[in-house]
């Protein structure tokens, strides 16, 4: 069969036809290695791709399973045994994971194929890709932009039809962002619902691992398969895995939206203020009831994420000692040097200061100023979405403040960059589930620029965002549109 | 609160085990004292009534079975192994 088409089509889409043996896996993997051959020399999403075991695997795939035979892109800090795992480091450059993450487990196990990995921020540290070690990944809509990060290859991937879907991690917003500026949907699960185990930590209490899609069934299809509670990861949690697919569909009537007042920020750029004014009076129309909230302490998040995400990625960080993997500076002359100088050498420039910052705010002497105050700010925000949800079933509000921005734009300040992250790190600091799903285009030099709608709901309650998000996808276009690669 | 002057990039790379340059440490030293001076907003907040959480699901005593389980051999552990002999890592001299 051929059909060049076809690594646009969706997983649900996909899935009959390989059920129906129309095309076998291993024409579909063929299919979009040949895709991903035409595009990716554009857009640099892909850091390593092992067609050769992914065939072995297409050959025996049973198409009858959930997600059998659909290639999946892995997002290169989650461990796929036998392949590279460089977390787009230097440090880890040779890295080979000897086993599989519990989500690529469970992923097999669903009859999914882990083919390649994707390009990333540096250990997860950005908002663009540009903090990668090996190159930038493009935004397929605009090569002259970043696609957003952390994820922004897994996020690149998917948009370009390089990839029928994809896992990334959020751990401030790094799986909603590079979804929203890239055009597609992309799931943050609620802390707990899946498994870190076989993720290479950044901020322990933050991470999470989740889909990055075309639609919003996409995502329900891989949340289905890669939920639930893990022995192996303490922190996940032991509740039940609803059939995330059986609330597409129910209509809104009932459904109670907040917009939080305080979300209504001055920094926000006007087209997509108006493209996501529009969406929330398009909710309405299909029967959800708009309903103003609260968040008092919205203002504190950014500070606190960055106090806390850095505390917990300079303590996870040490483990890079250049002793049982990664480099190792040559020829130390003594362990000091050995230590400072492997890491050194291997860390670039935004994780070292996110080491730095780290140390500091939990280094002696400042620990209850920085630290123990954030977690304290933390509780508050928590609370914040607590109240907030006794009266609404999600919130509402952009995901990213700006569309796409230009490569090199943003590196020179790292605040700045920080400040990106306004709408994404308190889901993450509450622990809550939160989606992103197209909802319009920002014009801008000639070129489209998609804009992402923000779901937030309360934790466990990812069948709800996913209702809730399905309504307005099926309900309007956005997310048919493709980039002109 | 402390003051955002009181951060030695210099000082705090030594605890770190992470060797900077004179430019990156003086880089450093400007970009995230500028990110100290933003986080000093948190000394706005009243967090004398407050208990610092963070599992948005609280959760606690977690346990499994301590039953043995398949895991790597020797030589898996040591597949990334910068320097290795005899199954074992090699490391920097420590003692003199």
């Amino acid at each position: 069969m051929s059909r060049p088409d076809l690594p646009a089509l969706t997983i649900a889409e996909l899935q009959p036809l390989l059920r129906r043996r129309e095309i076998s896996p291993r024409e579909v993997l063929d299919l979009l290695r040949a895709r991903i051959e035409e595009v990716d020399g554009k857009i640099d999403a892909y850091l390593s791709i092992d067609f050769e075991a992914a065939a072995k695997e297409a050959e025996k795939a049973d198409v009858d399973l959930p997600l059998g035979g659909v290639p999946i892109a892995i997002k290169d800090i989650i461990s796929v045994a036998g392949q590279p795992c460089t977390c787009a480091s230097k440090i880890l450059r040779n890295y080979r994971a000897p086993y599989d993450a519990t989500v690529i487990r469970r992923l097999r196990a669903a009859g999914a194929i882990p083919f390649g990995k994707t390009n990333m921020d540096e250990f997860a540290m950005g908002s663009s890709t540009e903090n990668s070690s090996v190159k930038p990944t493009r935004n397929p809509w605009d090569l002259s932009r970043v696609p957003g990060g952390s994820s922004g290859g897994s996020a690149a991937a998917v948009a370009a039809d390089a990839a029928f879907g994809a896992l990334g991690t959020d751990t401030g917003g790094s799986i909603r962002q590079p979804a929203a500026i890239s055009g597609i949907v992309g799931l943050k699960p609620t802390y707990g619902r899946n498994s870190r185990f076989g993720l290479v930590a950044f901020a322990s209490s933050l991470d999470q691992a989740g889909p990055l899609t075309k639609t919003v069934r996409d995502s329900a299809l891989i949340m289905n398969a890669i939920a639930g509670h893990d022995p192996q990861d303490s922190t996940c949690l032991n509740e039940p895995v609803p059939d995330y697919t059986a609330a597409l569909g129910r209509d809104l009537r009932g459904i109670r939206l907040g917009l939080p007042k305080e979300y209504m920020l001055e920094g926000i750029d006007a087209q997509v203020k108006a493209a996501v004014d529009a969406a929330v009076a398009h909710l309405q129309s299909l029967g959800a009831e708009i309903v103003d909230v609260s968040l008092p302490h919205t203002e504190y998040a950014i500070a606190v994420y960055y106090i806390i995400a850095t505390a917990e990625a300079s303590a996870n960080l040490a483990r890079f000692d250049g002793v049982r993997y990664g480099h190792r500076a040559e020829n130390p002359k003594d362990l000091l040097d050995h230590y400072g100088r492997t890491r050194e050498e291997g860390f670039g420039a935004e994780v070292k200061r996110r080491i730095i910052l780290g140390t500091y705010v939990l280094s002696s002497g400042y620990y209850d100023a920085y630290y123990l105050r954030a977690q304290k700010v933390r509780e508050l925000i928590r609370q914040d979405f607590a109240q907030a949800f006794e009266k609404v079933d999600a919130l509402v509000s952009p995901t990213s403040p700006v569309p796409a921005f230009k490569l090199g734009e943003r590196t020179a300040d790292p605040l700045q960059m920080y400040l990106a992250d306004i709408f994404t790190n308190a889901a993450n600091l509450a622990g809550i589930c939160g989606i992103s799903l197209p909802c319009g285009f920002a014009q801008m030099d000639g070129h489209r620029l998609p804009i992402g709608l923000q779901l937030l709901g309360k934790a466990l309650d990812e069948a709800r965002i996913f209702q809730i998000a399905h309504a307005y996808e099926q309900s309007t276009d956005w997310h048919k549109a493709r980039p002109n690669l | 609160m402390a003051q955002t002057s009181e951060l030695d990039v210099a000082y705090v790379a030594k605890l770190a085990r992470l060797s900077l340059t004179g430019a990156e440490t003086q880089l450093f030293q400007k970009q995230l004292g500028d990110v100290l001076k933003y986080a000093g907003k948190l000394r706005e907040v009243d967090v004398s009534h407050v208990e610092a959480a963070a599992h948005a699901v609280p959760i606690f005593n977690v346990f499994r079975e301590d039953e043995p389980r398949d895991w790597f051999t020797a030589e898996e552990a040591l597949s990334n192994a910068p320097r290795k002999a005899n199954g074992l890592f090699i490391v920097t001299k420590v003692v003199e």
